[in-house]
């Protein structure tokens, strides 16, 4: 059998030796070819006896395959190599620089961003999410809101008014989000569990004062919420707001007119390496007002205060965002910087979510 | 309101310390905004004796002192003071101190060639009075080398607290003292008040006069003090009120300040002999006028309420005295005036004035009226104490009024609102010694509140009284159940619209800005507004004046002010509020995107790729088709028509409607007039969609989709060229072409616009290629020849048009 091994060393060689592709075909028909070396050898199978046929059969029909494979393999590596000078000669420089796409470059106002991450929390908590008209009535932004007429603390809303109409009425810019929630008692019976997010605007303008800015409300109503509801709801919405495991927080007596008892809420924090931190340091910050909604108001809307009770809290929305975000200046929210905006900004896909984290 | 320690303990036994009542008064309502500790800045200066002044050797007006500080050698001082002298004892600065008068730091220095190694101070240096005049004189016994300020009693804290405009009776430091003692801060010493008989009848009679007007004074008291001997005050009183940063005026007036920072009780003092005949109590006449007080002079109306002798007007009631009748050290009889005013009205007064003063402050929010005679007596004491003099008997016209009122409080609403475990005992002290009078012993009581505590009017206000005294730290945070209703979604179509709009347009490539809710009125007008109705009556500044009918003035004006720092290509979007009107459906939520420059969606400016060029109206209809595709508007059925507000350049701006009648926005380039009325440069490309006006979609049953019918045959493409006339739009020979067969024509797109060589002047060829999606069986030749000769002869028919050669 030394022929056969030396007949397949001779192809399985040459094979190898072949330049390119025309060779490669002379070798293969010189082996398998109708007349080919192989296939002469299958051809005596037919005349063999059967013990023969047995012992021959699996080698000649062995070569067979192997030069089969060989041919193939050798083929495959002759095209490959083809490319290659081609190839060579189409070659980009790939550190050049590509345009960044649409989504990266778009971003999303802090403001907006905020106003999500509030909504994700409390809508976990089962409120819902109501809005009101910018320009109000007197009776919905302050009578309804106990606040008495002439009373100093009308004064201090510093309300921008519009001119009086013919029959007396004079309306103005909401001073808070809170006449939402007149019309809102109106409109719905309890319960109610909602928050308020919207524009409010004062005549009033320093660095820390803009004569717009966005407050955000919360409101439950029903037969048996009581203060230690509120102390739970706004220390739940304050872990999970600030994204910290424990906030500090401390409720001060104050007043409001449209809540009895009525109290300020600040935070413990430290403010000493220039940025806040939450949950730790010896500061107190104060973010936001709260209280039981007082009785006058719940009589104002037609609910009888016997009956139902709840609490409102609220709070600065750009005040927040700037705590949490570490914005130094609220003036420049509303100056449309783009180099603020794309630095203070957010993606458009990084959609707050408790699941995946409010932010990042 | 600014009090001191000191005087807080006037009426307070405690032993706490500065922070524990500090800490308490917050806590309790009374939020203390800051403490000043002037022992602290007070530190470095201490007593000293001069042992000896001599002439300075080479300034006539320089002394050279010799100063025992107490402490080592004597310490060599150069002294400009005329009253430096050899003996006297003064106040000591040595090097290192801080003058805060003079906002320095001393150091060792020569004066003239000779050393000075330190510094005898004046009272303007320390910033206790405005006297620069000499050095400060200590008396005699004044202990060399201890701190002047415990020696002179300045070692007083100046607690500055926050008072809440419902709680008048704290505008003293003696409310602020009940309210600490009934928090367990100490024990409230609260010294009865004796009347003082009078020794003859007041010769000057009072006379409230309000017609048939609501009147303005309920009770007014006076009282004549005569042979008086004015003059300053004591220095104890000077302190106090220089304490709280008032400057000590003379005896009389000082008093009446006292008192009102004391009780928060304003009283006033004529000179007697500046006041012609009685006094009436009235409202003032049109055109009356009064110089008050403050050196200004007042026009009057009748809706002022004022006092007035046979003269003329003497006072503004519950404001402001004024200065003819005022009182001066000459004053030898004195009328002393307690009375109760109109809270609202004085409000009203000193708003229209402009005045604000401790007295309007006070009475605006609400004086206690049972005080009216005891804040009288009380003066009267201090009076004859400080000036000597003769009291008469007090008059009176008007009455107190009652103001007794009785509440019946459950004794488990404390439970029922705050959530707090309180005892009827615990509940029943804090109610006393907060002045309420508890009587009953069931569940429900009746408690009447002091009459200096106008503000508690019902049960809740009661809750909130044993709350902050107790504590709010004792109310137990409790859980709020979510409960078992279904979760849904908790926003509204149009917050739904609003937030889906802001995604797009960022995934767009645009930044979101919020911009002023109010612009200039010219450019409100520009951009269809200006309506007198959305005009501001007090605006803050003239461009933030009228409520904005539209987004694009403050992108526009916003992208320029980037385009000035050097930002010229920005794409800038807001989603937010615009006005058609004041009423509150006529304010919508508008989408607006504003390209400036080359910010086109690709990205901006200069790329080896290719650079991007200005941005046109297509960009602009991009972004208002991606923000209607957002807000789930019927993107296939919108029809945009050519053309849009006037402010957009009528050739290269377009409406997108719902039929004639519902136009969701527009989009286009601003008009070259816009861009010069608004001061900024082009190119500017902009979109507006109007959220309300999306139809809302069908609700549906089930979330499940359309079955999604696939056709096993292959599409068919075949391209088409029309040459039309110039104006012919794209989408009417798309319309055309798709209205052919619409159950083989998938699909048809413009792919080629051309204008110029080979085409006639006035025409244009528009290239579309028609996809046919055969849904039985393969077409055949022939069968596509047919519908492609259909769409040549439907498109010419429509337009005019003819198959490009």
């Amino acid at each position: 059998m030394s022929d056969l091994r030396k007949l397949e060393a001779e192809i399985l060689a040459a094979v190898v030796a072949a330049k390119d592709e025309a060779a490669l075909e002379v070798v293969r028909v010189g082996a398998l070819g109708k007349k080919g070396s192989v296939s002469e050898l299958l051809k005596t199978l037919g005349t063999m006896t059967p013990d023969e046929r047995k012992a021959k059969g699996p080698l000649i029909n062995g070569l067979k395959d192997k030069v089969t494979d060989a041919v193939a393999a050798r083929r495959a590596e002759l095209k490959r190599a083809a490319f290659g000078p081609q190839l060579a000669a189409d070659t980009v420089d790939v550190t050049l620089p590509v345009r960044p796409t649409p989504a990266e470059r778009g971003r999303i106002h802090p403001v907006s961003q905020v106003i999500d991450e509030i909504t994700a929390i409390f809508a976990d908590m089962g409120f819902t999410v109501a809005e009101g008209p910018d320009i109000e009535t007197d009776f919905n932004n302050f009578t309804a809101l106990n606040f008495p007429p002439d009373h100093p603390a009308r004064e201090m809303h510093d309300t921008f008014f519009f001119s009086p109409k013919p029959n007396g009425e004079r309306l103005l810019l909401r001073t808070h989000t809170s006449p939402v929630q007149i019309r809102a008692m109106q409109a719905q019976k309890p319960p109610i569990r909602m928050i308020i997010p919207g524009r409010t605007y004062r005549c009033d303008s320093d660095q820390t004062h803009t004569p717009m800015f966005h407050q955000v409300e919360g409101l439950v109503i029903d037969k048996s919420s009581h203060l230690g509801h509120l102390k739970w709801i706004l220390a739940e919405f304050c872990k999970a707001f600030f994204e910290v495991d424990d906030v500090k927080m401390r409720f001060r007596p104050s007043f409001f007119p449209f809540t009895e008892p009525s109290l300020e809420v600040d935070i413990q924090c430290d403010r000493s390496g220039g940025e806040v931190r939450f949950g730790e340091g010896t500061s107190w910050l104060e973010i936001l007002g709260c209280g039981m909604v007082h009785p006058n108001v719940l009589k104002n809307c037609g609910l009888n205060p016997d009956e139902y009770q709840g609490f409102a809290w609220g709070m600065g929305i750009d005040r927040i965002a700037m705590l949490k975000y570490g914005m130094p200046d609220l003036r420049a929210f509303f100056e449309a910087d783009v180099r603020w905006l794309e630095h203070y900004g957010f993606r458009p896909l990084d959609f707050p979510t408790l699941a995946g984290g409010l932010s990042e | 309101m600014k009090l001191t320690l000191s005087w807080l303990k006037t009426h307070l036994a405690t032993d706490a310390s500065l922070e524990e009542i500090v800490e308490r008064l917050t806590m309790i309502g009374l939020e203390v905004e800051s403490v000043e500790d002037r022992a602290k800045a007070l530190a470095p200066f201490t007593v000293a004796r001069v042992i000896s002044a001599e002439k300075h050797p080479n300034a006539d007006r320089l002394k050279v002192c010799m100063v025992d500080t107490g402490s080592g050698a004597p310490v060599q001082v150069v002294c400009g003071a005329p009253n430096a002298r050899t003996g006297m004892k003064g106040v000591f600065a040595a090097p290192g101190a801080y003058i805060p008068g003079k906002k320095m730091t001393l150091g060792v220095g020569k004066i003239r060639n000779v050393e000075s190694r330190g510094m005898l101070v004046s009272e303007a240096e320390l910033l206790l009075s405005d006297n620069h005049e000499g050095i400060i004189e200590l008396p005699d016994d004044a202990p060399v080398g201890k701190p002047f300020a415990a020696f002179m009693g300045l070692d007083d804290a100046v607690l500055d607290v926050a008072v809440t405009t419902n709680r008048a009776d704290c505008l003293g430091v003696h409310g602020i003292a009940r309210d600490l003692a009934a928090a367990s801060g100490g024990e409230f010493k609260d010294q009865a008040i004796k009347p003082i008989p009078g020794k003859f009848p007041c010769p000057v009679k009072v006379k409230l006069e309000f017609g048939s007007t609501p009147p303005l004074c309920p009770a007014f008291a006076l009282r004549l003090i005569r042979g008086v001997k004015n003059g300053p005050s004591p220095d104890w009183a000077q302190k106090k009120l220089r304490a709280v940063g008032l400057r000590p005026i003379n005896a009389l007036v000082d008093i009446t300040n006292l008192i009102t920072l004391d009780r928060a009780r304003p009283l006033h003092v004529f000179d007697a002999a500046k006041v012609k005949g009685d006094l009436v109590v009235r409202r003032a006449r049109k055109g009356e006028k009064l110089l008050a007080l403050d050196g200004r002079t007042y026009e009057l109306d009748p809706d002022i309420c004022v006092i007035a002798d046979d003269r003329a007007v003497e006072s503004l009631s519950g404001v402001m005295g004024g200065e003819a009748s005022g009182v001066s050290d000459a004053t030898a009889d004195v009328l002393l005036e307690s009375a109760l005013w109109v809270p609202a009205n004085i409000a009203q007064t000193g708003r229209k004035l402009g005045i604000v003063s401790d007295a309007r402050f006070r009475f605006e929010r609400g004086v206690d009226p049972q005080f009216t005679l005891p804040g009288l007596e009380l003066a009267t004491k201090l009076i004859l104490e400080m000036c000597g003099g003769e009291p008469s008997e007090v008059v009176i016209a008007g009455s107190i009024p009652d103001s007794g009122r009785v509440i019946d409080f459950p004794l488990g609403q404390v439970r029922k609102l705050a959530g707090l475990e309180a005892s009827p005992t615990e509940t029943k002290r804090v109610l006393g010694a907060l002045g309420f009078s508890v009587a009953g012993a069931g569940d429900t009581v009746k408690v009447s509140p002091p009459s200096w505590r106008a503000d508690v009017e019902g049960k809740a206000d009661l809750v909130e009284e044993i709350v902050r005294i107790l504590g709010v730290d004792r109310v137990p945070s409790t859980p709020f159940e979510r409960g078992d209703t279904a979760r849904q979604p908790v926003l509204t179509t149009i917050q739904k619209r609003t937030r889906a709009a802001k995604r797009a347009l960022a995934a767009n490539g645009l930044i979101e800005a919020v911009t002023w809710s109010f612009i200039a009125k010219p450019q409100a007008e520009l951009f269809g507004g200006g309506n007198a109705a959305l005009a501001l009556a007090n605006p803050i500044a003239a461009e933030l004046s009228d409520m904005r009918p539209s987004l694009v003035p403050g992108l526009a004006l916003a992208a320029q002010k980037n385009a000035d720092r050097g930002f010229a290509d920005t794409a800038l979007f807001e989603v937010g509020q615009i006005f058609t009107g004041d009423r509150p459906e006529d304010q919508l939520t508008a989408a607006t995107t504003l390209r400036r420059g080359t910010a086109k969606a690709m990205a901006p400016g200069r790329h080896w790729t290719g650079s991007s060029g200005p941005v046109d109206a297509f960009d602009a209809k991009a972004d208002a088709l991606a923000v209607l595709a957002a807000a789930g508007a019927p993107v296939d059925k919108l029809q945009i028509v050519q053309g849009g507000p006037a402010f957009l350049h009528p050739g290269r701006s377009g409406t997108i409607q719902l039929g004639p009648k519902l136009a969701l926005g527009w989009f286009g380039e601003l008009h070259p007039a816009t861009l010069e009325s608004l001061d900024v440069e082009g190119p500017i490309a902009a979109s507006e969609v109007i959220l309300e006006r999306v139809p809302a979609q069908k609700v549906r049953a089930t979330r499940t989709k359309p079955k999604l019918e696939l056709s096993p045959f292959q599409p068919v493409a075949r391209d088409f060229a029309f040459v039309v006339d110039r104006n012919v739009t794209a989408d009417t020979i798309v319309r055309a072409a798709e209205g052919v067969d619409r159950s083989l024509i998938a699909a048809v797109q413009v792919f080629d616009v051309y204008e110029g060589k080979g085409i006639e002047a006035g025409k244009k060829s528009i290239a579309i290629a028609v996809t046919l999606q055969p849904r039985e069986k393969t077409l055949t030749d022939a069968e596509i020849e047919a519908v492609a000769a259909k769409i040549v002869a439907e498109v010419a028919k429509r337009t005019g048009a003819t198959l490009r050669a």
